[in-house]
């Protein structure tokens, strides 16, 4: 008799446990994280610049080590082995441990800063005065609990950055994606910003502005202290609110339609930044069923329309209505937006109609009936914008959305739902992405012929929860909105059956022009 | 209404299943005494290297047999009463039919060797192996050693997985380099050393002699025809596999090796029809073997006789010949026919490119006299199925696709190219023929 104790059903042996080098580089890692959790409970340290690089090298030298060990021993190649054997890779113990800390950890950052040690004007306490060297060093004033959730956010990126190119080093595309995450969160999301602080002074004050961050992901970017911050400081100011507007109308869709949206959500975002890189072993939990698909489509476009009332609403509380001390006035604005959405919406129903599910019909007709009604109502009856005060609209969608779905949901749950929940059921900027990817772009995966052996590995790695192999083996290119283009179910193909692409739109979506191998008079009958 | 009964809920079986449902109301029963729903059988290696769980593997989740009216039964079919039309269950029961499509699948093929039966001796090929490789090879300290017979591809594959819990493999392979006898030398040699890096002893020229056993009836290790014991908790068995009809014994339906069938896919028997591993052509098709046990001819025919079915008769007519897998980290892929030595027509010249990292090879067979593109083996470089098809059947010269190579690429964006390398070299080793 063996003395190995076996499972009842079909759940394997871990391959092996870490080997030596990779513990003494998790406990290198942890002793970082133990000098933060030390400043958290406010032991004191003497010499906080020395601490805190100790604390930061250690994290991120740690992870480094541990990716070396663990990858550069090995063949290039699919690094997979015994990812569902793995307690914290598979909803195990060790999975449901880091979900509930990084959830406890978002919820002091988002409500409970103060025992963070953040001190409003006056001197910081714990592991947020540790980041007070650091603070100064960068922009010249005292850490928040905002700085420290950004600096650890970047190392993230950065360490678990160098992981993943490790693990995917034998292919191109990830390594080149991954390396533009990484400038762009160290470079845009977190030293430029906190550079341009240092320009502020009592008479010129820029808000805080990350430029890749672009509405409406960046839900707060046309509130009234920034646009007036942002009018008042000149001609640098007013560049970065037309940078803003151009964002949205111009930049994106161009890019979008030319790369699909992926050249977002997975090389410049930061939210996918983190997804990929510290996110990425846990990439395969996300929910395949049919059900989850159709929820994500009701829960991601109704955040949309939520952020586009919200915003308006906002907007059109703090514009004036005198046309001669300013052309934009409530009224020019108001109908603006309804025109612009009447646009759209034409433009779609009459271009794309085909091209529309079912559910997708409902909840368009539905929501722009609704909007369009509730500005109506506001122009004949004089009623509150959208029934709501928009200080109250504004505040519940940075509670519920921007706190509560994309933070506490969005990232303590990676281990649980898998790393992309925010950005496939949450982020508007990724429904108005999708929505000009699935409609108007040149990218799409494509099916090379009859090859695919339908195993799974495609949908099983996939992110976005994308049913990939359910096109792939009726010879059908994958045109998704929610498809952030990481490369991964091409990567994860052993037979070499996916491709990211752009190319022209013309059988882009090919349903009946597929070779799976018989000869093509039976073809046409299959097609039938 | 008509019913149609399937025995095999593999590939072959569900495609068929699947099309008919497209094309008619008729009621449609699937048998299988393997699983309850279909699943990927090329992926059975993935749930043992927890790549996978066994419900990724289904390529359809499981409400979608009841919305199409497929009604699934576990069962074993015990015998076959084509006079009747009677199925009998091993289980007992039995169910009637109006037509019967079989596509049972493979078992594995043995050649009789001593110490079959022993414990720990197993194939793979079905569910029931991978669970039976899950009881035996948990982990390197219940099973430290294991032997693999055969080199194909699931021995590579069987290879791959124990790797992956680091036991030790010993691979015995009859001829001098890794399924050379579908592979020409060069690329069969390319793909040994690669084996051979992942840490398989790999044995070329290697035969099995006999299994021996200890007293519990366990294995204790094998013994080669060259005299060599190699101590082992379990011998893999993968050379190669063989129709599962052995049920069939005591019908009235026509077999050989496979399920005798015409080109309509049709047995001896009217209403009756082989289709997938089971099946074994009359007149083979082409150069294609009678008997084709690969996934994507199970899922051709599926597609042709469903049409033969629903009343619109239809030979089943493959197209160009394509195939595919892959080798620990080296993908292949195939378009028309590249042969082995043993396997080559006179006919039949080849031009070889290897790359100097040893991890991606292409080679092109073409026609010596009329230089007609006769197809192409990629090992490590990814080529579109549609391009090559075309090529094919557009019967284009070696040298048009040589030249046209790049359009054939499928790798990934930014990934290196090597398709001007690849031309250079075939020019060079031309303009030296022709000197």
């Amino acid at each position: 008799m063996s003395t190995v104790q076996r499972n009842m059903s079909l759940t394997g042996e871990p391959p092996k446990t870490i080997n030596g080098q990779q513990k003494i580089a998790s406990a290198i890692g942890l002793i970082g994280l133990l000098i933060l959790a030390l400043a958290l409970f406010n032991v004191d340290f003497p010499n906080k610049s020395v601490w805190l690089t100790a604390s930061l090298t250690a994290i991120g030298g740690g992870t480094i080590w541990f990716s070396i060990a663990a990858y550069s021993n090995k063949h290039e190649g699919i690094k997979n082995d015994g990812i569902y054997f793995k307690s914290l890779t598979s909803k195990g113990f060790w999975g449901w441990i880091l979900g509930i800390s990084l959830t406890l950890f978002y919820v002091l950052l988002y409500w409970f800063p103060q025992y963070l040690g953040y001190v409003q004007g006056g001197d910081n306490k714990g592991v947020v005065a540790l980041f007070d060297p650091l603070s100064k060093f960068l922009n010249g004033g005292p850490a928040s609990q905002w700085f420290l959730y950004g600096t650890l956010y970047t190392l993230a990126i950065l360490a678990f950055g160098i992981k993943f190119i490790l693990k995917y080093r034998h292919n191109k595309y990830e390594k080149l994606r991954t390396y533009s995450v990484m400038f762009f969160q160290l470079g845009f999301a977190f030293i430029i910003p906190e550079l341009m602080q240092r320009l502020n002074s009592e008479t010129f004050s820029l808000p805080y502005y990350d430029l890749k961050n672009i509405w409406p992901l960046n839900h707060y970017n046309f509130e009234q202290y920034r646009v007036d911050d942002f009018i008042s400081a000149g001609n640098i100011g007013i560049g970065l609110l037309i940078f803003g507007i151009a964002s949205i109308f111009i930049i994106t869709p161009i890019l979008t339609y030319k790369y699909g949206k992926r050249w977002y959500c997975s090389w410049v975002c930061g939210c996918g930044g983190l997804a990929e890189t510290a996110g990425d072993p846990f990439r395969h939990l996300s929910d395949k069923t049919q059900v989850a698909w159709k929820v994500e489509r009701w829960v991601i476009h109704s955040v949309l329309v939520f952020v586009v009332l919200m915003t308006t609403a906002v907007v059109h509380s703090y514009l004036g209505d005198d046309t001669s001390k300013y052309w934009l006035t409530k009224d020019v604005f108001l109908i603006s937006v309804g025109v612009f959405l009447t646009l759209v919406f034409t433009g779609v129903w009459v271009f794309k109609r085909e091209e529309i599910q079912k559910d997708a019909r409902i909840g368009s007709i539905a929501y722009f009936v609704i909007i369009i009604t509730l500005i109506a109502l506001h122009f004949t009856t004089g009623k509150t914008l959208f029934l709501f005060d928009a200080e109250t609209l504004r505040s519940t969608y940075g509670f519920l959305i921007g706190a509560v779905f994309s933070g506490v949901i969005g990232v303590g749950f990676y281990p649980i739902f898998g790393s992309r929940v925010w950005c496939r059921f949450g982020c508007p900027m990724a429904a108005i992405l999708g929505f000009q990817q699935r409609l108007f772009s040149r990218f799409r995966i494509t099916t090379n012929g009859g090859q695919c052996i339908s195993c799974g590995n495609c949908s099983t790695y996939c992110e976005m929860g994308i049913d990939v192999r359910a096109y792939a083996q009726k010879g059908e290119n994958i045109v998704r909105s929610s498809c952030v283009g990481c490369g991964i179910c091409s990567a994860v193909c052993p037979r070499g059956v996916l491709k990211l692409e752009n190319g022209p739109l013309e059988k882009r979506i090919n349903p009946n022009e597929i070779l799976l191998g018989n000869d093509l008079d039976l073809m046409n009958y299959v097609n039938k | 209404m008509e019913h149609v009964v399937i025995i095999g809920n593999g590939i072959a079986g569900i495609t068929a299943a699947r099309h008919i449902r497209k094309l008619s109301d008729k009621k449609i029963t699937i048998l299988s005494a393997e699983t309850e729903y279909f699943f990927s059988r090329t992926a059975l290696m993935y749930v043992y290297m927890g790549h996978m769980r066994c419900q990724d593997i289904e390529p359809y989740e499981s409400w979608f047999w009841e919305k199409n009216r497929l009604e699934l039964k576990k069962a074993y079919v015990e015998r076959v009463d084509t006079d009747n039309k009677t199925l009998f269950f091993k289980e007992g029961g039995s169910i009637s039919y109006d037509k019967l499509i079989i596509a049972s699948g493979s078992v594995t093929n043995t050649f009789g060797w001593e110490g079959l039966d022993l414990n720990g001796v197993q194939g793979l090929v079905n569910k029931q192996d991978l669970e039976t490789l899950e009881k035996n090879a948990p982990n390197n300290k219940a099973c430290p050693h294991a032997v693999i017979i055969g080199g194909g591809l699931i021995g590579v594959e069987l290879a791959e997985m124990l790797r992956t819990r680091d036991i030790k493999v010993t691979m015995l392979v009859r001829e001098e380099g890794f399924w050379a006898n579908v592979l020409p030398l060069p690329e069969a040699e390319m793909i040994s050393q690669h084996i051979i890096s992942h840490g398989v002893n790999l044995k070329h020229l290697s035969n099995l002699e006999k299994i021996i056993g200890d007293a519990d009836g366990n294995v204790k290790a094998v013994i080669t025809k060259e005299g060599e014991e190699i101590p082992c908790s379990i011998v893999g068995i993968t050379t190669g596999v063989k129709p599962n009809i052995s049920f069939l014994k005591n019908s009235k339906i026509e077999t050989d090796r496979g399920i005798l069938v015409n080109r309509k896919l049709e047995t001896n028997i009217k209403d009756v029809y082989a289709i997938g591993d089971c099946a074994q052509q009359r007149e083979p098709i082409g150069l294609r073997p009678a008997i084709e046990a690969v996934w994507y001819t199970g899922r051709m025919m599926g597609e042709a006789l469903a049409q033969t079915i629903c009343g619109n008769h239809f030979e089943y007519n493959p197209g160009n010949w394509f195939n595919s897998a892959k080798f620990f980290d080296i993908e292949y892929q195939t378009y028309g026919w590249v042969f082995s030595e043993e396997r080559r027509k006179d006919y039949e010249e080849q031009f070889h490119w290897k790359c100097r990292s040893n991890l991606r090879a292409v080679t092109v067979s073409y026609h010596k006299e009329t230089r007609e593109f006769l197809g192409i083996n990629t090992f490590g470089i990814r080529m579109r199925h549609e391009v090559f098809d075309r090529w094919l059947n557009e019967k284009r010269g070696v040298e048009y696709v040589i030249k046209n190579l790049s359009q054939a690429n499928f790798d990934p964006e930014f990934f290196s190219r090597y398709e001007k390398e690849i031309a250079n070299e075939f020019s060079s080793i031309t303009q030296l023929a022709t000197s």
